[in-house]
């Protein structure tokens, strides 16, 4: 290591300004400091600080979403062998999905890592930590067969106009890895839906006798509530579905890592499933139809729920940033994904737009929720004037 | 942290029969964190000899313009003036010790730094009128604070700056311990000297047509002190704070103006009131995991940093940071500076400014972390030695809840933060400015994952407030 570390200090003059390569300085940074944690000390305040930090913060969560890149992996192999007859191990089914999602990945990363790297060094400042997590979840949140040449659309689309343009990591107003997926929603939609989309090969192949490929969203938005995967299927993750986002267990095991160590709010979780289970149940309440009638708790294994309640919603840039405010953004991306699903015939998920939708809300709902505070001091001032 | 509803009953509850029983309740506080640090002062006092020269530092007080009395050799006694406030010119700053001005060190366009006497054990005192604070007039106490150049210790809130003697306060806060890492216990540095903490507080009572509280911890020394009103306070750092007991008994609100005072400087206007002479000798505590024996010393307010150092800190091939005052607010020194007029305590930690490979990523057992990212959670009660370095580089804000889980009072940290970064003057004042001062948000910058410099924030809209609104 030492000879790593010398090695950077003499090409760091290099790239620090004035230098030959002064015009990578910000790459030159994000590869040393992500080598070494770099020597800065305390100038001001706090002589010490915290081991925490950004790049970690996003380790973290890239940690708790490996469940569900393993599983993902996986079912994709599974449901192409269902799909096909084809019989594979645990290992053969993993191998072959994974080799799937790699290049979605890779895409996803270079182009998106390969923006951030151009506009720091046009800014001149470091590059941000932000996307190592987007970078990930757009693949997730993605069908197995989108072709490459949309997720890197997708993914500058994204981090241009949702993140670059606002000031980058910490500034922008909606979740990058939603926009990018919401892009390629309304820009692509035969690529993102339908029944062919979800299963790896399906489209233009004739599947075995009864395998059709839907999800349970879609038999539910048909009313075919009888088609729908048992609770048990879609809480393991065995359905058709995004890559990442089938498995709720494996979804649950991010979600205990983000909330044992505190970075992703829990807050924002409960509220989520508590709104789902209030609007589901007064859907089951007045069951007009057979989806406002399938029990509220299906809502949370459905779909990219699970998913996007844990790692899409808790983003706490895009979310309500005051404690109170968390638990109203959460509770109304509940009642949003069931609204949406039920009562929208075009839309069969509601997740990504839900939550979407409350990103542009949440700023208003800090601004009642410091409005309230800022009230309650005023009288608290006005008491005691007159006591 | 108090229910909502509480906080808004107790101006209430302060002028009913229901007063006596709020004495006996212990204010029991959640939020906030404890940072257990290795090199704990040992309880044994060291008196050190009387050092050779000793610095009074216009720097240490926000916001003073000083104005000179003495010049370079001039012949001090101890409580004769080195300088006044321009503007307030009836605020004096006077010497801790008689002997000669060697020098007065100045700065950047002559700003003065520090005016340093040499010090004379034979110089003499100054004498002031020796009186039982109890038998004198408001007016009579205040003019011999300032004569003696005592006023100085008495602040005010709102910002944390010198009182104006010609103002009102609603009330004088005391705190009697101190939660900081490696905090000195006050209960062991003040034993025996009770009586003249109670002359000081006696002087104090005569300042205010309100009341003089004392926040103590349960089981505390202070309980006996008499002509006040005790707050009982548990729970983590920053409960020792003046600002957090303020905030959770009676708030500040705008307008309102509350005095406080350091535990070790009502000391030093007791013994002006018993004596009739200035006597600035307090115990420091010198702590930290690079002193070798970590103890308290008696010396003199403003002697060298190196009188209390020298000798004591452990070898080492790394650079060492000293730090007058606690880790989380204190001021880095070197050796050749004086320690800070308001401080109790030196603190010494490894300055730690190495690279550590891909530090990001690994497991880190010996470092602390408030978030549970890392794993110090396994351990609750192991030690940590903390040093300088930042962990990380500065962010924009990103991760939010973080500052409000630190901050015991009814406050929205980002958002005050978030106000001052504006400038907006309406939204400081609507969120709480008047509340605090730098050390009650020093906890977020500890935690902070984007490494923001919260306390240097909160000066600079305190500094803003004052500008745009006066004092």
């Amino acid at each position: 290591m030492k000879s790593l570390r010398n090695f950077l200090d003499k090409k760091k003059p290099l790239f620090l300004p004035g230098g030959k390569l002064s015009k990578f300085g910000s790459t030159f940074g994000a590869f040393e400091t992500f080598l070494f944690t770099p020597n800065h000390t305390s100038k001001t305040g706090s002589h010490i600080h915290d081991t925490i930090d950004l790049k970690r913060t996003m380790t973290v969560v890239i940690i708790a979403l490996l469940p569900t890149l393993l599983f993902g992996s996986w079912n994709i192999g599974y449901q192409n062998g269902l799909a096909f007859g084809v019989e594979r191990s645990i290992i053969e089914n993993f191998i072959f999905g994974f080799l799937k999602v790699l290049p979605i990945m890779i895409v996803s990363y270079g182009v998106g890592l390969g923006i951030e790297f151009i506009v720091a060094q046009i800014r001149g400042h470091e590059v941000n930590e932000g996307f190592l997590v987007t970078g990930i979840l757009i693949p997730l949140i993605l069908p197995v067969n989108i072709p490459l040449w949309m997720v890197a659309l997708a993914t500058a689309f994204a981090v241009i106009f949702g993140k670059e343009i606002f000031g980058g990591t910490g500034y922008n107003v909606m979740n990058v890895a939603l926009i990018a997926r919401a892009f390629l929603f309304f820009a692509y939609p035969s690529e993102m839906s339908g029944d062919l989309v979800w299963v790896y090969d399906l489209a233009g192949n004739t599947p075995v006798d009864g395998f059709s490929g839907a999800t349970p969203l879609a038999y539910a938005a048909q009313n075919a509530s009888s088609e729908i995967a048992s609770f048990k299927d879609m809480f393991l993750g065995l359905i058709p579905g995004s890559i990442g986002e089938t498995s709720t267990l494996a979804v649950l095991i991010g979600a205990a890592v983000l909330i044992f160590t505190g970075i992703g709010s829990w807050k924002i979780m409960l509220a989520t499933v508590l709104g789902t289970l209030f609007m589901g149940g007064i859907c089951n309440l007045f069951p007009a139809n057979e989806y406002m009638s399938i029990p509220a708790y299906t809502h949370l294994v459905m779909g990219g729920f699970a998913f996007g309640a844990v790692f899409m919603a808790t983003d706490p840039v895009t979310a309500s940033s005051t404690e109170k405010g968390k638990w109203i953004y959460g509770f109304m991306i509940g009642i949003l994904v069931v609204l949406i699903r039920v009562f929208n015939p075009a839309y069969p998920e509601g997740m990504m737009l839900a939550i979407l939708l409350m990103n542009v809300w949440a700023p208003l709902i800090d601004y009642f929720v410091i409005e309230g505070h800022v009230k309650r001091r005023l009288k608290r001032a006005k008491i005691k004037a007159n006591a | 942290m108090l229910k909502d509803n509480k906080l808004l009953l107790l101006p209430f509850t302060k002028k009913t029969t229901l007063f006596e029983f709020n004495m006996s309740e212990t204010i029991k506080l959640r939020k906030g964190l404890n940072i257990k640090l290795q090199g704990g002062a040992k309880p044994e006092v060291e008196t050190l000899p009387l050092p050779l020269k000793v610095a009074l530092k216009p720097t240490d007080f926000q916001g003073l313009t000083p104005k000179l009395n003495v010049k370079a050799d001039d012949l001090v006694k101890a409580g004769d003036a080195l300088f006044f406030d321009k503007y307030h010119p009836e605020i004096r700053y006077t010497a801790p010790v008689g002997g000669k001005v060697v020098s007065v060190n100045r700065g950047e366009r002559r700003k003065i730094l520090e005016i340093v006497i040499e010090t004379d054990a034979k110089a003499g005192s100054v004498e002031f009128k020796k009186a039982d604070p109890k038998a004198l007039s408001g007016d009579e106490v205040k003019e011999l604070l300032l004569q003696s150049g005592m006023w100085p210790f008495i602040k005010r809130r709102p910002y944390g700056v010198i009182a104006s003697p010609s103002e009102k306060p609603l009330s004088i806060y005391i705190s009697t311990f101190d939660t900081a890492p490696l905090a000195p216990d006050y209960s062991f540095v003040m034993k025996g000297q009770l009586g003249t903490f109670q002359t000081g507080i006696d002087a104090l009572g005569r300042l205010t047509d309100g009341k003089v509280y004392l926040g103590i911890t349960p089981d505390s020394a202070f309980a006996k002190i008499k002509n006040v009103v005790v707050n009982t306070f548990s729970g983590p750092h920053p409960a020792g704070n003046v600002g957090v007991q303020i905030a959770n008994t009676n708030p500040i609100n705008k307008g309102e103006v509350v005095w406080t005072v350091n535990v070790q400087d009502v000391l030093f206007i007791g013994r002006v009131f018993e004596t009739g002479k200035v006597d600035f000798t307090k115990v420091f505590a010198l702590t930290g995991s690079e002193v070798e024996n970590p103890k308290y010393y008696k010396t003199v307010a403003g002697a060298p940093v190196a009188s209390v150092v020298e000798g004591k800190l452990k070898k080492s091939e790394n650079k060492q940071r000293i730090i007058s005052g606690n880790v989380l607010t204190g001021t880095k020194v070197s050796k050749d500076c004086y320690l800070g007029y308001y401080d109790s305590q030196i603190t010494v930690i490894p300055e730690g400014d190495n690279y550590e490979f891909l530090g990001w990523a690994m497991p880190r057992f010996n470092k602390f972390s408030f978030s549970h990212a890392y794993f110090s959670w396994l351990n609750k009660n192991k030690s940590y030695v903390a040093d300088a370095n930042l962990n990380g580089e500065e962010r924009a804000f990103v991760v939010t809840g973080q500052y409000e889980k630190v901050v015991p009072m009814d406050i929205l940290p980002v958002h005050l933060l978030k106000a001052i970064i504006a400038d907006d003057i309406d939204k400081m004042e609507q969120l709480g400015i008047y509340e605090i001062i730098e050390e009650d948000l020093a906890l977020c910058e500890f935690v902070c994952t984007s490494k923001i410099e919260v306390q240097k924030l909160v000066r600079k809209g305190i500094n803003l407030m004052i500008k745009e609104m006066g004092s």
